[in-house]
């Protein structure tokens, strides 16, 4: 486990960036002698993450278009829409949202200085990466807050169209944010050596997804305020 | 940093029986556990249209058997109407998620496609296991409802809504079965999602040298545009689920309006709309159906270019026209609400796509004449049932032309002309690609060959038993004959039942052949002969591999970097008339 | 042998498959649509006739062209090989030009049938029945002499008492000489308009002479309208799945002449 602890080489770590998407020619990654063992020479599986995650992202989206697409579809199904007031700590949960994506990036460049060895110890990295998750954290307690709050209004799932689409969109939303938190606590061990050493596509790869659940959430907040 | 830990996703060789069997990483593997389970599931949904079948044209006499499955729903062995309905959907079901989209798709995909683009597995192997494990989770869930209460949902598998919604007041089969069956999907919804994620990323990002995309064969084109597909669809038919099983479970009204009095109950629910749950449905359901084609699509292709020995005559057409179809299909679902009391004026506009998704189809069929035409054609078991499906794809094919004209559908929706199509077009056709794939790829999984004779007799017998079965549902619907009837007592349908008689013997006949088949599957496992490492002289990287089966690397450590495009055949070389894509020989002048 | 078992065997059953469709019968049962008692059935069936000549004559000549090639060359060993005239290019330019121009021909035909039952209202003047689809009957409803339709109150549907629509005719005045009745009997050649309302589940009306068919969408009222040309009795069958008797599920229509339809009219008021 001792080798773990060392930053990684640099030629190991940065995907050759010539290669992305469709119609790449060659798909040839990184570099190997002809006859070469395969096993050595092939880049260590590093763009696949990058391009599995657009690829996940893109059937999130699609799942959450298929949901606007009902509530607006249940919406003109019938006239018992009921306007709802959005609980105040739903800002303040976006707030807490987007300050872990700038926490996130802040730990990226910590991480990154510290892979190319400008930064000897882990701490400043590591410390930015918690915050990112108790951002994270601070995010889902406060939507179940929210949820309370609803609740204390007599709101539950079934009362009403709107609130059905409110705990239905929140819910959907906060059950891939946990899912980012397991990835983003998966980065964080990794990091400190535990497992695998971390790779550059992996941070890539949660971070995107990290950031996509705020830019997600911003869309559905503005779904929620402007419908229901 | 060692060269082990270098490769984070790729694994060593397993070592205990659970990693080598079970929880297994290799895609080689996977692909044979989701074969496994596709047939199981055909076998299973099989058995069922036998009861099915049975029922309808000796439905007052007891089926042997029948009573151990069901007490309630067949008491001494005679099937009560809602148990044919639960059946049925559980034929359905079964049928269209776990067959066709498992074998031909996950199956055959996860095993080849990383070896023919030269990878040594798909880019997130345990993804990829997680996506079987998933799956199986999801079918026991689905055969579970056989064993709930009230038993399976007899709403069919498009389980509309509010029949599917409203929970145990719309009749029996619609208790614990009905969120068994939204869960199933649910759960079989994440699979597939993972599924088509390994393969987009596997196709994209792990070709190894040389294997441009333009020179990847039809079939992982075929496999990589299906998981395109796959992704967005699903993605649609998660949420629909986690709707449905709300209203159910939950007391919310997406799908459910008000107003409504099911066997004396008043529904508390407010304002849902059916057609919602249609719309969500179908926009899966439709690229689904292609889903469930396009590999068959590759598959055909693939092995009667290598029978053919001579290429397509232009295989980019045909994979230009899977896109086409691929992006088409997304635009069509409305053609199964033309009459659900959606705008009239939509119809037309789902019309105009679904008629024009006949010109890829078209093409891609006059290029397969096309092809046969100037050809050598080997016949074997494997390129039979290519010609079968060729010829099976037309008969499905051109019923849908009838179908995709709303006036025309005004009187054959919902007849037993519809379930001709889909079953000629999507069942046999895609089921033929499959057989075509195992006596195809059989000696490369397995290290021996399947029997000719067997194969033939499976074939031709298959051949017209299907053609014997469904080529009739299309006279039963230009009859008006209405589907989805447990039993035939109207005054017009009474007269039919010959026609139904006929069916269900060519439906016993053509189930008791394919016993040719899985006993010719287990014989030739066990005692087939042994395969030389390219039987078939096909020049796809599968071929290529140092042993049959492939090491659990496919290439064995061995770097390989690919020359050609797959399409090399009819050429001179130093192998005969063929060069592989691995072959570093320039092809020499065309005999 | 090669193909030629094959290439046999694709084209006898190309054949055989023609057979009923042209006859109109198999194993002694008729396999076409009952005669047309409707006034825009005229055009569905032009359409499904001329689309099962084109549909038709490309099926048989596909497997007829499949059977020929694999007959010709199944089998072969180390022959010439030979690219299809033309190669891909001309089959490309005929599948677009024929099924193209066969699609857009068809289609601006089909919207014309569409139309007429779909895109124009009920005439004004046409006669208003209701019909109530619910597991497992359809019921009709006359709006009497008051020439009105009562409301309809789901909590107040019994069927014990026949009252099928929940009406009140204690409160609701209109409700009081509302006609209710288990067949639709209507007069020949009057325009009916429809009106289709779900109690329970998802339905489906189809009458096969009529060459109609709507679905019931429950919370959605939808309209139907059309004109029976043909005295007599035509069955109304369910063609949505609905729960275990959908295959039951099913009412006549009961074309008379006028002053028949008026009487019958007469003894239900008078009932």
């Amino acid at each position: 486990m001792a080798t773990a602890l060392q930053p990684p080489q640099v030629n190991v770590n940065e995907e050759p960036e010539a290669h992305r998407g469709k119609g790449s020619g060659g798909g040839f990654r990184g570099p190997a002698p002809d006859g070469g063992n395969l096993r050595a020479t092939k880049d260590p599986a590093g763009e696949p993450a990058r391009t599995g995650i657009w690829v996940g992202l893109a059937a999130i989206a699609m799942t959450f278009a298929a949901l606007t697409s009902a509530l607006y579809v249940r919406e003109g199904a019938s006239t018992d829409w009921q306007h709802i007031v959005l609980p105040p700590i739903l800002f303040f949960n976006t707030l807490a949202l987007i300050a872990s994506s700038v926490a996130l990036e802040v730990a990226r460049r910590r991480v990154s200085a510290f892979m190319r060895g400008k930064d000897p110890s882990r701490s400043a990295a590591t410390f930015w990466l918690n915050a990112t998750m108790v951002l994270g954290v601070v995010f889902v307690v406060g939507q179940y807050m929210a949820w309370l709050k609803l609740r204390s209004l007599g709101l539950y799932l079934p009362t009403n169209p709107n609130s059905s689409f409110f705990y239905v969109f929140t819910g959907v939303h906060a059950v891939h944010v946990l899912g980012g938190l397991g990835g983003l606590t998966r980065v964080v061990a990794k990091f400190r050596g535990m497992g695998s050493p971390l790779r550059k596509s992996t941070l890539d790869a949660t971070s995107y997804y990290w950031h996509f659940m705020g830019l997600l959430w911003i869309y559905l907040l503005g779904v929620l305020w402007i419908k229901l | 940093m060692s060269e082990a830990q270098a490769h984070v996703a790729h694994h060593g060789p397993p070592t205990t029986f659970i990693r080598k069997h079970i929880f297994s990483l290799d895609h080689k593997v996977i692909g044979k556990q989701y074969y496994g389970l596709a047939l199981v599931a055909v076998v299973t949904g099989m058995v069922l249209s036998w009861l099915m079948r049975v029922h309808l044209v000796w439905p007052n006499s007891p089926i042997p058997g029948l009573g151990l499955l069901s007490k309630v729903g067949a008491p001494g062995g005679v099937m009560t109407p809602e148990y044919y309905l639960s059946l049925m959907t559980m034929h359905g079901t079964l049928m269209v998620f776990f067959v066709l989209t498992n074998a031909p798709f996950a199956a055959f995909g996860n095993y080849f496609l990383p070896i023919q683009i030269g990878a040594e597995d798909m880019a997130f192997p345990r993804f990829n296991m997680m996506s079987f494990w998933t799956t199986f989770v999801a079918f026991i869930i689905l055969i579970s409802a056989f064993f709930v209460g009230d038993g399976p949902p007899l709403s069919g598998w498009t389980a509309y809504a509010p029949l599917s919604a409203v929970g145990a007041d719309s009749g029996p089969g619609e208790g614990l079965g009905q969120t068994l069956w939204g869960l199933s999907i649910f759960v079989f919804c994440i699979a597939s999602l993972l599924g088509s994620l390994n393969f987009i990323a596997t196709t994209l990002d792990l070709r190894t040298k040389g294997m441009t995309l333009a020179r990847m064969p039809i079939v992982s084109w075929a496999w990589f545009i299906t998981s395109c597909i796959s992704l967005l669809a699903f993605a649609v038919l998660l949420p629909a689920c986690l709707l449905l099983i709300l209203d159910r479970v939950a007391g919310t009204s997406f799908f459910i309006p008000s107003g409504l009095n099911v066997s004396d109950h008043l529904q508390p629910h407010q304002g849902g709309s059916p057609l919602l749950w249609q719309h969500l449905f179908w926009f899966f359901g439709h690229p689904e159906v292609y889903i469930a084609i396009l590999p068959a699509i590759g598959i055909v292709s693939h092995i009667l270019i290598c029978n053919m020995r001579k290429p397509m005559l232009s295989h980019k057409i045909v994979i230009y026209c899977m896109m086409g179809i691929g992006f088409l299909s997304y635009m069509v679902w409305g053609h199964h609400m033309f009459l659900s009391g959606m705008n009239p004026f939509s119809a037309m506009v789902f019309s105009f796509p679904t008629l024009l998704i006949t010109i890829p189809a078209t093409i891609m069929t006059l290029i397969w004449l096309g092809s046969l035409y100037g050809s050598n054609l080997r016949i074997n078991s494997a390129s039979l049932f290519c010609l079968g499906f060729i010829s099976m794809f037309v008969s499905g094919g051109v019923s849908g032309f009838f179908l995709a004209q709303p006036s025309i559908d005004i009187y054959l929706h919902a007849t037993y002309f519809v379930v001709g199509h889909f079953h000629m077009v999507m069942g046999v056709a895609a089921i033929m690609g499959v057989f075509a794939g195992t006596y195809f790829w059989f000696p490369k999984m397995t290290g021996r060959m399947m029997n000719e004779t067997l194969g033939k007799w499976h074939f031709y017998l298959t051949l017209i038993g299907t053609y014997a079965i469904f080529m009739p549902f299309h006279y039963l619907g230009l009859a008006g004959n209405v589907r989805r009837y447990s039993a035939f007592t109207d005054d017009f349908l009474v007269p039919l039942i010959p026609v139904h008689k006929f069916i269900t013997i060519a439906a016993l006949f053509t189930g008791a052949v394919q016993l040719i088949f899985i006993f010719n599957l287990i014989y030739s496992n066990w005692k087939g002969k042994e395969a030389p490492a390219n039987p078939w002289e096909c020049t796809s990287l599968e071929w290529s591999t140092p042993s049959s089966p492939p090491p659990f690397d496919n290439f064995g450590g061995q770097h390989v970097v690919v020359y050609h495009d797959p399409h090399q055949y009819g050429v001179k070389s130093s192998t005969g008339d063929y060069l592989m894509q691995t072959s570093p020989e320039r092809a020499g002048e065309t005999p | 042998m090669g193909g030629k078992v094959f290439a046999v065997l694709v084209i006898l059953i190309a054949l055989a498959s023609a057979v009923p469709i042209i006859s109109h019968t198999f194993l002694g049962a008729t396999v076409a649509p009952p005669d047309d008692i409707s006034t825009h059935g005229a055009e569905i069936d032009k359409q499904m006739d001329e689309t099962m000549i084109e549909a038709g004559l490309s099926f048989l000549a596909a497997q007829l062209v499949l059977g020929f090639f694999v007959w010709q060359f199944g089998g072969r060993q180390n022959g010439p090989l030979k690219n299809f005239p033309g190669g891909a290019k001309y089959l490309v330019l005929a599948a677009v030009l024929l099924v193209g121009a066969e699609a857009i021909a068809l289609g601006a035909m089909g919207s014309k049938a569409w139309a007429k039952v779909y895109f124009q209202p009920a005439s004004v003047d046409a006669l208003p029945i209701q019909v109530q689809a619910g597991q497992f009957a359809f019921y009709f409803r006359y709006a009497g002499p008051d020439g009105k339709f009562g409301e309809l109150h789901p909590d107040k549907i019994n069927e014990g008492n026949a009252n099928y629509f929940g009406l009140d005719p204690e409160n609701d005045i209109p409700a009081r000489d509302d006609i209710q009745s288990g067949e639709l009997v209507v007069p020949v050649n009057k325009e009916i308009h429809l009106m289709m309302h779900a109690k329970d589940v998802g339905h489906s009306f189809y009458v096969r002479e009529l060459r109609i068919q709507q679905d019931f969408v429950p919370g959605l009222d939808l309209s139907l309208h059309f004109t029976a040309t043909k005295v007599g009795k035509y069955e109304i069958v369910c063609t949505q799945l609905c729960g275990l008797g959908h295959y039951n599920m099913k009412a006549y229509l009961n074309v008379m002449s006028q002053p028949d339809y008026e009487a019958w009219l007469k003894s239900q008021s008078n009932t």
